[in-house]
């Protein structure tokens, strides 16, 4: 896929797949691409050149089937701050076509398991930022999508609830949800079962942490991208 | 998959700390003050007098303009100069200057020219001092013709009497005609400014985002928005038509079932235009503005504050594209004369025009996906 | 003062990014100006009149042609039975009826006396009132013109000047109404949102905790809207001046100091709104609702404060437009002197030291 914005190439001419049930680390610096990447495979925008599909659904022709099959949580945890926790479950559930009775079976195995009992009734925006990405994660995956992006989920918490979010995002896949993330903190990228880094727009590196660490000689996926880091022209933005 | 959408709008509505009392307070206060503030009318005109001529004539003159109740007597002054600084500031608004001859020349039947100087900053208040002044000189003209020549007065009078009679509006009000037209005016905001106002910050928020990669239709969304705020609308009406008859006495002398569907028309095209807006801005502050200039444009060229039929060709053509001219034109007739929809089908079809143009562009102009 | 500058630099380049917002910024007086100017008028002109004459004789065919001529109206139907009069008035085809009663020419001829009568659509009743008011006195020119009393009708002649504004251009009374409300939108509405908008998105505490004092970043914020406002000051004088043909008649100079005094009230106004609230949405309606109409409605922009009742007078009172209007007026049109102005200077003073102590007082306390 390409993607171009006037003269500007913000994705050159990419090229992968994610399989199954796996958790894909889509990672780079600021600027490289990831996001607007992401955004055509959400069928956000339209690639200016090449080919995708997305849990079978062709991202050119069939955009809003592929929306049916897919979740999506954003860095900026869009949630109605107004609305309260389970509004905001009702709402996204009823969306993706969900009965009422499942809706509200669901939300209640969801606060239990959350241990939100007590946030249940509360305005999303009175809740603090750990308990907020933990509900924009849930309501992201809460129609059990075939697939979930999620774009930069853990930025600003601290590292113990980022851990915990990855134990949600195991979980989520051990139920068979594909987990399509990016981020750019390299300590997270050892928690995916494959990983890509962006540079400039292309994909310079794509294979699993551990042969990613042999092939360039690293302690750690932070080494990794400094090596590739070095070689970017493009300033973050 | 719609009322899930509606249920949240409501929601949010109701928790926003500034809508509901903008809805219930802004149509209130509109209409009990602006009627009382908006009004052209000139009363009280105040007059200075410099009467050179002391004279039992002059003194008469100037009794006459008092006691024709349009002219306040604020000063008599000894030269016009002095005169002049009323006008500097404001006290008075019209000088009469009467010779020194007055008297002398009037019984030898010699013409006389007396000094009207108005102050025309406001043009129209210069012009109508400066006529009703003439026009109570010009009778007490004739009293003192008739008094002294009585052989010149009445010889073959022809008198022409004129009858005058105002229809729909017998006593002039001046608040009748400006209370429908304000309805309008809220309508509009209420209708066309808070839908874009709602979209435009769900953009900048996120949330739009999240709305757009998933399955919600272009249309569902857009209806998801508009339906609360038709809602508000009718409301605001109808809590118009009640302030319209408490407050001022007025009652529609046509139907209000018409008076309701043409409402919803205009409702429906001025939401549909809100939209077209909140789409190609990108922040709240951009879309505010753009939509306050059009409004703004709009109002001023609606027949609110001046008749359209008072423009310019050019104008008048600019203003047969506006939504709210023709609303206002639909209100004014119907509150006042009656009308139906026969003889409103010029604004009929222009509003159904509208209300389609709006929102096919709208839907159109909403992109999920770009 | 560096620091300063490369601040003020930082907030142009904002405002200027958003190209839109500034085009409508600087556009909009030049519209209301256009509009103003030259489609807005209470002047009414080919009125539409809807005649009934049964005995279409010469006095009512000089009369009928007298009106047709008049700029004033156009005679656009000729009746033959009052139900066509009253589908006129229905169909908003006529808004003046004139009704001549039968054998006109002769009852006026023979008695002395003839009857007309006019029925206006008073719907609109300032338009009513004004064509009422030029039928009448078209029809008693005639009047006038026919009778042998002539001699005696023209003794006492009325000589008319009208001051300031000889040709009664409506312009004149608009122009600095727009002035005045530009530049409140401008300089209270923008301010506002430009600083509520660096509050919204926390960087507001970053410049504070600098080592810059809360002075100079308030002074960077307020001095991008100080010279849009300038400039549209300079664009509506130069349009008034060239395009209007409203001359400046007094000293430019006093018009200058007023309306910078003007800019400095309604910035202070901006910054108060500022510190009362933390959302941008409303900060606008705040200076929507709070600052536009009332300034639209009780400032004498667009209709004279003298009419309004005494309560609203009163509030017209806490207006700062309703000031500057009034001292633009009278530099500008009447041509007087900054002296006779003091009153309104020394209001808009007042206003606005008022207006910045309590700012600067609520900002203080933010800090704490």
């Amino acid at each position: 896929m390409t993607k171009r914005f006037g003269s500007f190439t913000a994705v050159d001419n990419i090229s992968f797949e994610v399989k199954k049930g796996e958790i894909f680390g889509f990672l780079g610096a600021n600027g490289a691409g990831k996001t607007t990447a992401m955004r055509m495979l959400c069928g956000l925008s339209i690639p200016t050149e090449g080919k995708g599909t997305v849990a079978g659904y062709d991202i050119y022709t069939q955009p809003e089937l592929v929306k049916k099959s897919i979740g999506y949580m954003s860095q900026k945890f869009s949630m109605y701050e107004d609305l309260k926790v389970w509004e905001n479950l009702e709402l996204f559930g009823g969306i993706y076509g969900m009965s009422d009775e499942i809706i509200k079976i669901k939300t209640d195995e969801l606060m239990a398991s959350l241990n939100f009992e007590e946030e249940r009734d509360k305005l999303v925006k009175s809740l603090p930022l750990g308990f907020k990405q933990k509900l924009a994660f849930s309501v992201s995956i809460f129609h059990t999508p075939k697939v979930v992006f999620l774009d930069e989920p853990t930025g600003g918490v601290d590292p113990i609830t980022r851990r915990r979010f990855w134990e949600m995002i195991y979980d989520a896949t051990a139920r068979g949800i594909t987990v399509f993330v990016t981020t750019h903190y390299m300590d997270e990228a050892e928690y995916c079962d494959r990983v890509s880094i962006m540079v400039d727009g292309r994909i310079e590196a794509l294979d699993s942490p551990e042969n990613l660490k042999k092939q360039f000689h690293a302690k750690n996926m932070d080494e990794v991208f400094q090596q590739l880091a070095r070689k970017s022209t493009r300033k973050a933005d | 998959m719609i009322k899930y959408l509606l249920k949240k709008e409501f929601k949010q509505i109701i928790r926003n700390p500034f809508l509901p009392i903008m809805i219930f307070m802004f149509p209130l206060l509109v209409l009990l003050v602006f009627p009382w503030a908006a009004s052209y009318e000139i009363k009280n005109l105040n007059l200075s007098v410099v009467d050179n001529d002391h004279s039992s004539y002059s003194r008469r003159l100037t009794q006459s303009i008092i006691s024709s109740n349009y002219f306040r007597l604020t000063d008599k002054s000894a030269s016009y100069n002095k005169a002049l600084k009323s006008i500097e500031n404001n006290k008075a608004d019209i000088i009469l200057e009467i010779p020194q001859n007055f008297e002398k020349s009037i019984i030898n039947r010699e013409p006389v020219k007396v000094m009207l100087s108005a102050n025309a900053v406001n043009g129209m208040k210069g012009g109508i001092a400066t006529t009703y002044l003439s026009m109570i000189i010009g009778d007490f003209n004739a009293t003192l013709v008739s008094e002294l020549f009585p052989e010149m007065a009445g010889s073959s009078s022809n008198i022409i009497q004129i009858d005058s009679q105002y229809r729909f509006n017998k006593h002039l009000n001046y608040q009748v005609f400006m209370v429908p037209a304000l309805m309008v005016m809220i309508l509009t905001l209420l209708c066309g400014f808070l839908p874009a106002v709602s979209i435009v910050f769900e953009k900048e928020l996120g949330t739009m985002e999240q709305i757009n990669v998933s399955p919600v239709p272009k249309i569902t969304f857009i209806l998801a928005k508009l339906i609360p705020f038709w809602i508000i609308g009718f409301i605001a009406i109808t809590i118009g038509f009640l302030v319209a008859w408490l407050d001022y006495g007025l009652i529609p002398v046509g139907h209000f079932y018409i008076i309701y569907a043409f409402a919803a028309i205009y409702i429906f095209a001025i939401s549909g235009m809100g939209i077209v807006i909140s789409n190609f801005a990108s922040t709240l502050q951009q879309a505010v503005f753009i939509v306050f200039f059009f409004m703004m444009l709009f109002i001023m060229l609606s027949g609110l504050y001046t008749p359209v039929d008072s423009m310019p060709e050019w104008a008048k053509w600019i203003a047969a594209f506006n939504p709210l001219k023709h609303l206002m034109i639909v209100m004014r007739s119907i509150y006042l004369k009656g009308s139906n929809f026969t003889q409103l089908g010029g604004e009929l079809a222009a509003l159904l025009g509208f209300a389609v143009f709006f929102n096919g562009l709208a839907v159109l102009s909403y992109k999920k996906t770009n | 003062m560096k620091q300063l500058f490369s601040f003020i630099r930082k907030e142009f380049h904002h405002i200027f990014r958003d190209r839109t917002t500034v085009m409508i910024l600087l556009l909009m007086p030049v519209i209301q100006i256009i509009l103003f100017g030259f489609a807005l008028s209470t002047e009414v002109k080919d009125t539409k009149v809807v005649v009934l004459a049964n005995t279409n004789d010469d006095a009512t065919q000089r009369i009928i042609d007298r009106i047709d001529a008049s700029e004033y109206f156009d005679v656009a139907i000729m009746a033959h039975n009052s139900s066509e009069i009253n589908a006129a008035f229905r169909d908003g085809k006529a808004k003046l009826a004139m009704v001549f009663e039968n054998h006109f020419s002769e009852n006026l001829k023979h008695t002395g006396t003839a009857h007309i009568q006019l029925i206006a659509d008073a719907t609109d009743p300032n338009a009513a009132t004004s064509f009422m008011f030029y039928a009448i006195n078209i029809i008693n020119n005639y009047q006038q013109d026919i009778s042998q009393s002539q001699a005696g009708g023209g003794m006492i002649q009325p000589e008319v000047k009208m001051l300031y504004n000889p040709q009664m251009i409506s312009a004149f009374n608009f122009v600095p109404g727009v002035l005045g409300m530009i530049m409140i939108l401008i300089c209270a509405m923008m301010t506002s949102i430009a600083i509520v908008r660096e509050k919204e998105m926390g960087t507001m505490e970053i410049l504070l905790v600098s080592p810059m004092k809360p002075i100079y970043t308030i002074l960077s914020k307020i001095a991008p809207y100080f010279v849009l406002s300038v400039i549209n000051f300079l664009t509506i004088m130069l349009l008034s001046v060239f395009v209007l043909k409203v001359p400046i008649v007094g000293s430019f100079t006093s018009l200058f100091a007023v309306s910078l005094l003007y800019i400095f009230v309604a910035l202070s106004l901006g910054l108060l709104i500022s510190t009362i609230t933390n959302s941008q949405l409303a900060a606008m309606m705040i200076s929507g609702m709070g600052l536009m109409i009332p300034v639209m409605l009780l400032s004498g922009m667009i209709f004279p404060v003298e009419n309004m009742p005494p309560f609203l007078q009163f509030i017209s009172n806490f207006v700062p437009a309703r000031w500057y209007i009034d001292a633009v007026k009278t530099i500008m049109i009447k041509g007087l002197s900054i002296t006779t102005v003091m009153k309104d200077i020394g209001v808009l003073v007042l206003m606005g030291t008022v207006l910045v102590t309590i700012s600067l007082k609520k900002f203080k306390v933010r800090l704490e």
